[in-house]
């Protein structure tokens, strides 16, 4: 099943990337899908059933808008404080709390922290991501801002 | 076709101006990880505006559809790298620079 449907979108991926029709292509696609479908078809569906995937990518598609905002507005502050013959920046080192059971939302919160400009994954581990923040009120953002919560939410109750 | 060319060059003003401020950003910063912050993420919303303005100049075909593929992949690939390198510095013991104030931990 998860061979199927892997080697199904690796062809789909062919054709968008391709774009050719003749059978030259269309066959050496079917070849090359199939065997990275073999290689690969136990990474690419996951230990997840199929069902709690496909409601954890629906909720990861609502995030996604949210997520761009954030890069957006704290870019425009990175930006901001590059600029200012100042420089306001006020460098800080923080620990979070890791509340998370899947490795998915661990990744999904790390990339996000190091996305939002201002503060970069350092470390992540079972007990704890430590993060680094160019100011106080980035690291603030990532306590307070409703990041953590978020993620939470998208991995909801199911433990794989 | 006017319009969208002036939104096409608006796209593509704002994108190069993230760039520039990031690499004035990575000159100026104070240490490594703060240098690490322009360098690594800047740049990826000024790409990403940059690629979503020739996506526009492109409108509905197999290129957007590749350009797409390229903002997506720079949004998964840019955090995973700056994170691999703010974690060899912080491995191999690269003090942070702090203010007066000192940072909290």
């Amino acid at each position: 099943m998860s061979f199927l449907l892997t080697a199904l979108i690796m062809f789909l991926f062919w054709i968008a990337l391709s774009w050719q029709f003749e059978p030259l292509y269309l066959i050496s696609g079917v070849a090359s899908s199939l065997l990275v479908a073999y290689l690969s078809h136990d990474l690419f569906i996951g230990q997840a059933d199929v069902r709690t995937g496909v409601i954890r990518l629906f909720r990861f598609f609502a995030y996604v808008p949210w997520l761009m905002w954030q890069i957006v507005l704290s870019n425009i502050d990175v930006a901001r404080r590059t600029l200012h013959p100042g420089m306001p920046i006020s460098p800080t080192i923080i620990r979070i709390k890791n509340i998370y059971r899947t490795e998915m939302a661990m990744v999904l919160l790390a990339n996000s922290i190091t996305l939002t400009p201002g503060t970069i994954t350092i470390e992540v581990n079972k007990h704890e991501f430590i993060i680094h923040a160019v100011t106080r009120e980035a690291a603030e953002g990532v306590l307070m801002g409703g990041m953590i919560e978020r993620v939470k939410r998208i991995e909801g109750g199911d433990d794989v | 076709m006017e319009i969208r060319e002036i939104i096409v060059g608006a796209f593509l003003g704002v994108g190069c101006f993230f760039v520039v401020v990031a690499s004035i950003g990575v000159v100026r910063f104070p240490d490594f990880y703060t240098r690490l912050h322009p360098a690594g993420k800047s740049d990826t919303l000024g790409q990403a505006l940059i690629l979503s303005g020739l996506m526009i100049h492109e409108g509905v075909s197999v290129v957007s559809l590749k350009l797409f593929m390229i903002i997506v992949l720079i949004f998964i690939v840019n955090p995973a790298a700056s994170h691999s390198i703010a974690k060899a510095a912080y491995l191999a013991g690269v003090e942070p620079w702090k203010d007066k104030e000192g940072g909290r931990s």
